[in-house]
């Protein structure tokens, strides 16, 4: 009897096992099938050409003839290539001028808007600049720089100041590129803070306040801390985002002038599409895909992204 | 019976349109825009003439053009037929993307002695021939008739300027006189303030690699070249000639102020200071006459000045090239044919928009201009071979183009010494080959 009954026990957990199985099972389908577009996406456009790109970085292939195999000369020469160094210093010297500002702004204009400004209208205009393509956002500022018939100069001599090269001299172009990158995506980067303010319980602010802390205390410590997730989001996409700088380069000024704005992608460009040499261009890229991956685990580690403040 | 009929009836049906209709398109590429409407028109007249054969024209700008054109030939997607440019020709014939057009030449017995001297020679390497020339170009001054007046200048103390790397000549003084400051004082008179321009006597964008309009034609006024003959592996940028010609440009606006700097010019280019009134003279290329009649009619032209060594302009010209991949090549070839045959450079001469690479076609194009008021005597009297020297044509144009762009800015920004900037420039190009 109780062996029937033990086998009945059996019998049934098998049943719901199997049952269980299944439905996890059409469940886990489902799952694969909610990411099977982002997959598909994810394995034609990323994986497939960073697969071909590390084969192709060890070619002499220059687009028109059929490629050989040179083993890893391109990065041997790579590592010998002067110019590719200075592309990433200055590169580097972009993300400096770039994301310090472009957080610290977007993060200003996330609490006014919390604090202060609730409106559609504000958060639509804060946002505008974001919905133009990069190529348009550099166009128009090309002819609002321009030294001598752009509309900067005539507002700045206007005020007494004497009129500025921007994009035309070395010394200001590439923080001109980086301001154009920063009118830009400053308003993303506060609309992404101010998504993750909404998160925040209100009741710590009340209660803060209750206990007399002022306004910037209040940002110090509830603010910062609990935002931190969206921080490392914002900092981790945009630090990649900013090492990958191209369009606007290549629409003001196209690496110059006297190759103070020569990124590494430009040279990346240069190589691949004017100079016919892909095999060599890819083995920069490859390059800088390892650099970007170490940088982004170094910040994940930093940020300590893996853990929230909250609750 | 009547089964028999009717079926007979469908199978014509079915057939009729592709034996009717059957087509062969040729795609045909080119880049500029002024063109585009010209070329449409002889491809219509082609059309006509060929119900066989389809022309699909595709314009796009010059800085998508060439690397839309490299990716086709990777994707085998080329068109059948592009315009091609002396800079990309060894490229694309060392790596076998353009038909030799020998063979086909000798075949259809194609005359090509009605071409200005030196045109198809500029297309040709060891005997093969890689595109049938299309159109030719020089440069002149362009400069602006009301700002003339206003000096009291006439055109015909244009006429006749004289330069040289010293002291700029005649050339220098005339643009010293069309400098005007905010204040009405001209380049040349006591109290000019070079610090707040009006207008400038001479607008350039120096940096051009090849200098066609910039710098090219002074230098080579001085006896200097590119290179010593065609697909040299050697280039000259060392030389001191060069290096005199580019200071004396430099301090033209660093010094004297009589032309923006580098850092005023920015990226619009001369046409746009032109257009807004900052200029009162540039240089020019014959290609961009219907630019300037278009958008700045007070605009017309003047021979450039004399060097050392006499008047010198760059003798440049397209041609169309056939892609080694195409499917239809005798349509191609039929077309190209026609691009230059009498019909499409008439066509072309009396849309005045550019000169045909035909010699007999000067005088209907210089007569198209003439009716739309513009005298482009500026430019014919030029295309002498007296007064033209070939465009560098060698491997490596594109990665050359990157080094001497960076050297010019160099130079023009102010950085010592420009000697040596060339210097070191030319070992790299020359380190290349």
């Amino acid at each position: 009897m109780t062996r029937r009954s033990t086998d009945k026990t059996v019998n049934a957990d098998k049943e719901s096992g199997l049952f269980g199985n299944r439905l996890r099972r059409k469940e886990a389908l489902t799952g694969y099938l909610f990411i099977l577009p982002a997959l598909i996406g994810l394995i034609a456009f990323f994986a497939f050409p960073t697969i071909r790109a590390a084969q192709i970085s060890l070619t002499n292939w220059n687009l028109m003839r059929p490629a050989h195999w040179i083993g890893f000369d391109n990065y041997g020469k790579l590592w010998a290539d002067g110019k590719f160094w200075d592309s990433m210093q200055i590169t580097l010297l972009y993300v400096i001028y770039n994301i310090p500002l472009q957080t610290a702004l977007g993060l200003i204009i996330a609490v006014l808007a919390d604090r202060l400004a609730k409106s559609v209208l504000f958060r639509a205009v804060i946002i505008a600049p974001y919905l133009i393509s990069n190529v348009v956002a550099g166009l128009v500022w090309l002819l609002m720089l321009d030294p001598l018939i752009g509309l900067t100069n005539t507002f700045l001599t206007g005020i007494g100041i004497p009129p500025q090269s921007f994009l035309s001299s070395p010394d200001q172009a590439l923080i001109s590129v980086a301001g154009i990158s920063i009118w830009r995506h400053v308003g993303f980067t506060a609309l992404l803070f101010y998504a993750g303010l909404q998160s925040i319980p209100r009741d710590l602010y009340e209660a803060a306040r209750l206990d007399g802390a002022s306004e910037s205390a209040m940002f110090r410590m509830i603010t910062l801390p609990l935002l931190r997730p969206v921080m490392v989001f914002v900092l981790v996409t945009s630090v990649v985002g900013s090492f990958q700088v191209f369009d606007v380069i290549a629409v003001t000024t196209q690496g110059g002038p006297a190759n103070s704005t020569r990124a590494v992608l430009w040279y990346i460009y240069e190589n691949a599409f004017q100079f016919s040499r892909m095999g060599y261009a890819s083995a920069m890229s490859m390059v800088l895909f390892v650099f970007l991956i170490l940088v982004t685990l170094l910040q994940m580690r930093l940020l300590h992204a893996d853990r929230s403040d909250l609750g | 019976m009547k089964n028999l009929t009717n079926y007979l009836l469908v199978s014509a049906a079915i057939l009729a349109p592709t034996t009717v209709f059957a087509q062969d398109t040729v795609r045909y590429w080119m880049w500029d825009g002024q063109q585009a409407p010209v070329y449409q028109q002889c491809a219509n007249d082609f059309e006509a003439l060929n119900s066989d054969i389809h022309i699909e024209i595709t314009q796009t700008g010059w800085d998508q053009y060439w690397t839309n054109l490299t990716t086709s030939f990777i994707s085998g997607d080329a068109p059948d037929v592009f315009v091609n440019h002396l800079m990309r020709l060894p490229e694309f014939a060392a790596n076998q993307m353009i038909e030799d057009l020998t063979p086909l030449l000798a075949d259809a017995s194609y005359d090509t002695s009605g071409y200005l001297p030196g045109l198809l020679e500029n297309w040709s390497k060891d005997g093969a021939i890689y595109g049938l020339p299309k159109d030719w170009a020089t440069v002149a001054v362009a400069y602006d008739r009301d700002k003339l007046k206003a000096a009291g200048l006439q055109p015909s103390d244009l006429a006749d300027m004289n330069w040289n790397p010293e002291d700029g000549g005649s050339f220098q003084k005339i643009i010293a006189h069309l400098t005007v400051d905010t204040n009405g004082k001209r380049g040349d008179e006591e109290g000019f303030d070079p610090n707040s321009i009006a207008t400038f006597g001479l607008v350039l964008n120096p940096l051009s690699p090849q200098g066609e309009t910039e710098w090219a034609y002074l230098a080579a006024s001085t006896g200097w070249r590119f290179i010593d003959e065609p697909w040299s592996t050697h280039y000259n940028f060392d030389d001191p000639r060069l290096a005199k010609t580019l200071t004396w440009i430099r301090d033209l606006a660093r010094v004297h102020h009589l032309m923006p700097t580098v850092e005023q010019t920015g990226r619009l280019g001369a046409e746009t200071l032109m257009f807004s009134d900052k200029g009162a003279m540039t240089v020019t290329g014959s290609w961009l006459v219907g630019l300037y009649h278009q958008s700045k009619p007070s605009v017309a032209f003047a021979p450039i000045p004399a060097g050392p060594q006499g008047r010198k302009t760059m003798f440049n010209g397209l041609a169309d090239s056939i892609w080694t991949g195409s499917p239809v090549k005798d349509a191609a070839w039929k077309w190209v044919q026609y691009l230059g045959s009498d019909a499409c450079q008439t066509t072309v001469a009396k849309a005045g928009v550019v000169f045909p690479a035909q010699q007999d076609q000067i005088e209907t194009t210089v007569k198209a201009f003439e009716d739309k008021g513009v005298d482009v005597s500026a430019f014919t009297k030029v295309a002498t071979e007296e007064t033209t020297f070939a465009p560098p044509i060698t491997d490596y144009g594109n990665e050359i183009s990157s080094i001497v762009k960076a050297a010019l800015e160099s130079v023009m920004l102010g950085r010592e010494n420009p000697e040596e900037i060339l210097t070191d420039a030319n070992e790299e190009i020359n380190s290349l080959f």
